[in-house]
């Protein structure tokens, strides 16, 4: 089965095409480009590289969140589109799940990281299960000093992955007396061959229905629900 | 033998509208699929760019799947992908350069960039042919501008507003009147039950120029309401609503029919979601048949004045013929003006 796999949920643009187990190609820059201007030029180039034309691709595997709203949106909105007018599967994997599928071989917990700013983190917990990242605490957008909390509890040892972990160091410092340690440089890069393996088993979504996993709701939308528990949920697109 | 048709699929993503549409030389609609989120800014007073873009995600490809299964067509059937470059919101207007960069690629199509203000003037395409040399007088929540077109795909600004748009006077003054966002609909009617009585100022009427102004207007609206508040005074709403909206209409028509005069053309095309104003297309009417009755008036109908990919796909078709295709690093270009190259 040959896979596309896409990640543009941080400054990491990272494209894989992989056929079943067999990676063809994988195209990573890390640079602070635009994911609007070089993401479908990247699959171009990528998939002329490899010999391959769109309408032989059989499914399609993207970063579905956290991350940068922008960058995600970019990533998740040429995955579906491409999923859709190709129609065949799509599968999202979280992108802080593939992030922690860039280790192997650690049996303690994998914790990945985001910067979300203002010392919060997206971040999760994964730990392997035989072959199978299984997931600890879920995915969330929480204060690093939160996240310390909850690991403390789980008193196993600890690596965290991602180029933002290492700047939480203090945190963890002041929070953990469990083990702890961080990834080596080139595990802290997400890595588009790692999300079409996670992506390979995987049952696929929805097209239409499919969305990024934000795992934070707009501003302005917070506050309404808060002053609108009774209309949340509500239907607010209208055919005209 | 009847010749083969030219259909582009549309995509239109510039602000609160999801919309997808099938053109078929430019001038024929075979579907105009508008998924409007007015309800979800309703709730906020305005248009929120974050959850826009949000919703752009959630109804792109049903969008486009309706537009392709309504209009009955392939993508065998298909010329090109055409979509809003911009002006509008980065973050919705990259929901559909994406989305057409994909189904582009996906089916080795020409990918064809427009000027959403383009698209509003073509949206006049699908009454009759457009007869140049053509003024046009866009008017919208983020635009207000006059337009000079020598031929097909020409555009040069002879005029613009130097501060807000008429649109965005109209949500404004409707904020202020307690209206429901947004208040330009409400303006209108109410305007058409009151009378001129408070003789707002019309900006920049008499300069020898056709630049607009709007936000004196707007202060003085503003003024006029807070005073009144303050001395208790109640105003009639329905009497400030007329003044204000004769004002904005005396300036817009006033200026345009001069634009018409000196630039010497054939036909005025009136466009932008503003077009939609009751008021504004009655008085450019009435003044146009007894002012400058050899020129010819356009308006586009009520369906077409708001954003649509329908008028996309009209303004596409022009550059099909010329075979001005974007690369896949096209990007989303929040302020680009309708002159740009």
């Amino acid at each position: 089965m040959k896979i596309l796999a896409i990640d543009t949920s941080n400054q990491v643009m990272t494209i894989a095409l992989l056929e079943d187990q067999t990676i063809l190609g994988e195209l990573t820059t890390n640079i602070k480009g635009n994911h609007s201007t070089r993401l479908m030029p990247g699959i171009d180039q990528l998939m002329k590289e490899v010999g391959m034309v769109p309408n032989q691709l059989e499914k399609i595997v993207v970063a579905k969140g956290p991350g940068s709203y922008t960058g995600l949106r970019i990533g998740v909105v040429i995955a579906k589109t491409l999923a859709w007018t190709l129609d065949i599967p799509l599968v999202g994997i979280s992108s802080l799940k593939s992030l922690a599928g860039n280790v192997r071989h650690f049996e303690g917990v994998i914790v990945p990281i985001f910067d979300a700013r203002r010392d919060n983190i997206y971040t999760g917990a994964y730990q392997y299960k035989g072959k199978q990242l299984a997931v600890v605490i879920p995915d969330q957008h929480i204060a690093a000093e939160k996240m310390s909390e909850q690991l403390e509890k789980i008193n196993q040892p600890i690596l965290f992955v991602g180029m933002d972990a290492e700047q939480f160091d203090p945190i963890f410092k002041k929070h953990l007396s469990v083990a702890y340690d961080f990834a080596a440089p080139e595990e802290n890069m997400p890595s588009a061959c790692v999300l079409g393996r996670l992506g390979l088993a995987e049952a696929p979504s929805d097209t239409h229905e499919f969305l990024p996993s934000y795992l934070k709701l707009a501003e302005a939308e917070e506050n309404w629900q808060k002053a609108h528990p009774e209309l949340k949920g509500g239907n607010f697109i209208e055919k005209i | 033998m009847t010749q083969k048709k030219t259909l582009i699929l549309a995509i239109e993503t510039s602000c609160d509208e999801t919309s997808a549409a099938i053109v078929a030389d430019g001038h024929i609609i075979l579907s105009n699929i508008v998924a409007s989120q007015i309800k979800s800014h309703m709730r906020f007073g305005g248009v929120v760019p974050e959850i826009a873009s949000r919703h752009h995600v959630e109804q792109i490809t049903q969008c486009i799947e309706e537009a392709m299964s309504q209009a009955k067509v392939t993508y065998q059937d298909l010329a090109a992908v055409a979509v809003t470059e911009g002006p509008g919101l980065v973050g919705a207007l990259l929901v559909g350069v994406n989305a057409a960069k994909a189904i582009a690629f996906a089916h080795q199509l020409p990918l064809i960039p427009v000027n959403h203000m383009a698209g509003h003037i073509y949206a006049n395409r699908f009454e009759a042919p457009l007869e140049f040399p053509l003024m046009a007088l866009v008017v919208s929540g983020g635009h207000t501008e006059l337009v000079y077109m020598e031929k097909d795909g020409v555009f040069e600004i002879v005029g613009e507003t130097r501060d807000d748009a008429a649109g965005e006077a109209y949500d404004k003054v409707g904020r202020v009147l307690g209206l429901t966002y947004p208040g330009g609909k409400q303006i209108d009617q109410m305007a058409h039950i009151g009378q001129d009585t408070f003789h707002f100022p019309r900006a920049m009427i008499k300069e020898n120029n056709y630049d607009f102004s709007f936000s004196g207007l707007k202060s003085a609206f503003i003024n006029t309401v807070h005073n009144a508040e303050q001395k208790q005074i109640a105003l009639n709403k329905e009497d400030l609503a007329a003044s204000f909206q004769a004002s904005v209409i005396e300036v817009l028509v006033t200026k345009t029919i001069r634009a018409c005069q000196e630039y010497q053309v054939k036909t005025l095309v009136l466009a932008g979601g503003v077009a939609a104003n009751a008021g504004l297309r009655a008085t450019l009417k009435e003044q146009m048949a007894c002012q400058l009755a050899d020129i010819k008036l356009m308006i586009p109908p009520l369906a077409l004045c708001g954003d649509n990919a329908a008028m996309i796909g009209a303004a596409a078709y022009i550059s099909y013929q010329k075979e001005e295709w974007a690369g896949y690093d096209l990007n989303a270009i929040p302020s680009l003006e309708i002159d740009e190259k």
